[in-house]
């Protein structure tokens, strides 16, 4: 009933914004007054209980329990989060159809639900790393989307100075993005032998894709986080396809949660951001319990193909692109679950997107009006912390300045 | 005797040494005591160490020094050390400090480097560096190239240290040299020293540096002892990385060299000193960044280089000497042009007869010398 009055109520009014904030300030006019009395924020629950979906687990008795509470302010937060990041990958397709992004460029939307509800159960002193498809962690883990942006534009104002691109992105705990597949792994249970020997509780996320699940040195890893108890958890974003090849032509087990063998293992819908907050919650509890290292298997799914050089329907049908979109996207996943429990309402969330939208789009003028980088940034950075010395260029007569 | 139970107790734990020669303070207390008693010393206090106690101590000094530092690698802790390097260290320090891995190159590598991305300040050994070719990935693309790929946010101050190059008898697959490979790639700084002194203040000043530092030790040296000034004895003594040092003077021709041979260029200068040819031997100790402005001094001087290495010819550390002294001003101070003494282009093989043949000798390097000043 609340809900058909809402809907001829935004159907009337001219600026549903403006009543919106009506309803927090002070009415501007007879109708918005009226608006202020049918959406007060009063209305809407403050928190919800939700069933989520049942883990499968290895070597262990329990798993992450079934039910959770999300709070209104939580689910906001992880839509505009969600929306930020699907908004972002689109609009860097569009940069890259445009050839103002070169290279390597990975996109993450479909999976935003892995990287927001992780972050979600983790704390900003803990660590991640992850491999190219990084984008998503990137802004979780604290960089702006217009540094993402301009990263990929190549441009001074970027992340890593337009030095580093697509998959090489790091801030403050987050250490890439990694365009080697599988390095990544032996380095996130380094981070977290770090963790261990300065004793301040922190743990690290270790990601990986199902291609990379395959390399050995994830298997040597497996062994000496699990011999010396390293807080680490191993994730592993099953999107179903290391670039072409599914999963069935790749690995002998698809079971990926099972294959840390003697490490404890949960597999976890990765499309439901609440399931992967409270596995994420689980396994880190896991790992600060000094127990050592577990796997988590997030079954999730990219839209995109690959990489931008891939459309991503020779190796699969556009049928299942869409069925996992209208079955099972996890911006929608939230959305439906936070106007059925009177989380918010279809408005404000709609009101979310358009100021998301905004946010992209300031943030690509920025991206594609930066200046590169000065020639005199080539040969910086080369060795951290050292006075400054010169380089060769392409020639014996061609030197640059390399500071650090 | 007290002094001699307090200088026991000084020693690098385990010495196979008999009689521990005076060192750092108890040297200083024995000299003043002499003094006292009115006898002098000859020399101030300098003693002969073995490259492998030097490596010992400098390792120990910076585990002390600072708490982020620890070593790991196979073998480096109960068994002390494939080659005794970290003789008595895990005793020491723990599990904590010194850890043992499994045969796992790749991966302790990656978490050596990871740990060092989170504010650690590893010492990675490998056993030799023929087994870093597994993990070549992690100290290249991890470890090197991490600081500029981030614009400096990200440093990586690990140091992977390690027997490179020919040993004696252990063939192909083990005899190999890195300096070229390692060399190669900015973003890393490759270390390659010959005496004690060398090794000590070469690896204290990897471990202190903020960046990836390649050590290329080697395994011939490590029973070869050397004199240790009074000044290397020091707990603060290192060596800048970057800076080649000469170890003999000489007019008539410059002999460029590291690690090993360096030995072998000496031995090859004494000998031709006896003909009346005085070689300046240069003992490079770094690989990158090459010193090549004492290169080029040099040359100024002799007007004659031969560059002795004991990797393969072809895109060798000789090769890039050779290039560069042809880029700069010393080209027009050669009277001949530069000659490389090398490896053989060879795998190496086995036999004995075979294997010196495939590693220059010191008549190698006589006889190169007297072809470039054609006498």
């Amino acid at each position: 009933m609340r809900k058909m009055l809402l809907a001829v109520l935004s159907r009337v009014l001219q600026s549903p914004a403006a009543a919106a904030a009506g309803g927090k300030t002070g009415a501007i006019s007879e109708a918005s007054r009226v608006m202020v009395a049918s959406r007060n924020y009063a209305d809407f629950a403050n928190e919800a209980t939700f069933e989520i979906k049942k883990c499968d687990l290895h070597r262990l008795e329990e798993g992450p329990s079934t039910t959770t509470v999300m709070t209104r302010e939580e689910g906001l937060q992880y839509y505009k989060t969600m929306q930020t990041i699907r908004r972002m990958e689109l609009k860097s397709d569009q940069l890259y159809k445009q050839k103002i992004i070169r290279g390597f460029c990975h996109l993450y939307d479909g999976q935003e639900a892995c990287c927001v509800g992780l972050e979600a159960a983790i704390k900003p002193t803990d660590h991640v790393i992850t491999a190219y498809r990084a984008h998503g962690f990137t802004y979780t883990r604290g960089v702006p989307v217009r540094e993402i942006l301009a990263e990929l534009t190549g441009r001074k104002g970027g992340c890593a100075k337009g030095k580093g691109g697509s998959m090489h992105m790091y801030t403050k705990n987050f250490y890439g993005g990694n365009g080697i597949v599988g390095a990544q792994v032996p380095l996130g249970a380094g981070v977290a032998l770090a963790c261990k020997y300065f004793g301040k509780n922190e743990i690290c996320l270790t990601l990986y894709g199902d291609g990379a699940a395959n390399q050995g040195q994830i298997f040597e890893t497996y062994n000496m986080a699990a011999l010396w108890k390293l807080p680490c958890i191993f994730i592993c974003e099953n999107n179903r396809y290391g670039m072409g090849t599914s999963v069935e032509r790749a690995a002998a087990s698809t079971e990926y949660y099972r294959r840390g063998d003697f490490i404890p293992g949960l597999r976890v819908d990765g499309m439901d951001v609440l399931c992967v907050r409270e596995a994420g919650k689980f396994a880190a509890e896991y790992c600060r319990s000094g127990k050592g290292p577990i796997v988590m298997e997030l079954q999730t799914y990219r839209y995109h193909g690959h990489s931008m050089s891939d459309p991503g329907i020779s190796y699969r049908t556009r049928e299942e692109i869409q069925e996992v979109r209208s079955k099972s996207d996890p911006i929608t996943l939230l959305k439906d679950r936070m106007v059925n429990n009177n989380l918010a309402s279809i408005e404000e969330l709609k009101d979310i997107d358009v100021a998301v939208r905004k946010e992209i789009e300031e943030a690509a003028q920025f991206a594609t009006t930066d200046p590169e980088p000065p020639l005199e940034e080539l040969c910086n950075h080369i060795y951290f912390n050292e006075p400054p010395f010169e380089v060769r260029g392409a020639n014996q007569w061609t030197r640059y300045k390399s500071a650090s | 005797m007290a002094a001699a139970t307090a200088l026991r107790q000084l020693a690098p734990l385990g010495a196979r040494l008999t009689r521990i020669p005076p060192h750092g303070r108890a040297a200083g207390r024995l000299l003043q005591q002499q003094q006292r008693r009115g006898l002098r010393l000859s020399a101030p206090a300098a003693i002969q160490v073995t490259v492998r106690d030097a490596l010992n101590q400098a390792l120990d000094e910076e585990l002390e020094r600072d708490e982020r530092v620890f070593l790991l690698g196979e073998e480096v802790a109960q068994y002390d050390g494939a080659y005794k390097i970290s003789r008595g260290l895990w005793k020491k320090y723990g599990d904590k400090r010194v850890i043992d891995t499994p045969i796992s190159e790749m991966g302790f590598a990656g978490i050596a480097v990871g740990a060092a991305m989170a504010g650690l300040r590893p010492v990675c050994e490998f056993m030799t560096f023929n087994f870093s070719m597994q993990a070549i990935d992690q100290v290249i693309n991890s470890a090197a190239k991490t600081c500029y790929m981030s614009a400096g946010l990200i440093g990586v101050p690990i140091v992977f240290r390690g027997p490179n190059g020919a040993a004696a008898g252990v063939a192909a697959q083990h005899s190999q040299c890195f300096a070229a490979w390692y060399g190669h790639c900015p973003g890393l700084k490759v270390v390659s020293p010959w005496s004690s002194e060398d090794a000590k203040g070469l690896l204290k000043a990897a471990i202190r540096d903020d960046n990836p530092v390649v050590m290329l030790e080697n395994e011939l040296l490590y029973g070869v002892p050397f004199e240790l000034s009074e000044q290397a004895q020091s707990k603060d003594f290192v060596i800048p990385i970057g800076k080649a040092k000469i170890e003999r003077e000489g007019t008539h021709i410059t002999l460029v060299s590291h690690s090993r041979l360096v030995g072998h260029c000496l031995e090859a200068a004494s000998v031709l000193a006896k003909e009346g040819v005085e070689c300046e031997v240069i003992n490079m100790r770094t690989i990158r960044p090459m010193d090549i402005e004492a290169v080029e001094a040099s040359i100024v001087k002799t007007n004659h280089l031969i560059t002795v290495e004991g990797g393969w010819p072809q895109f060798g550390v000789g090769a890039e000497i050779c290039a560069r002294i042809m880029e700069g001003p010393a080209f027009n101070y050669l009277d001949a042009p530069a000659v490389r003494v090398t490896g053989t282009d060879v795998p190496m093989p086995y036999a004995k007869i075979l294997e010196d043949s495939s590693t220059p000798q010191v008549k190698d390097i006589i006889f190169a010398v007297k072809k470039v000043l054609n006498i």
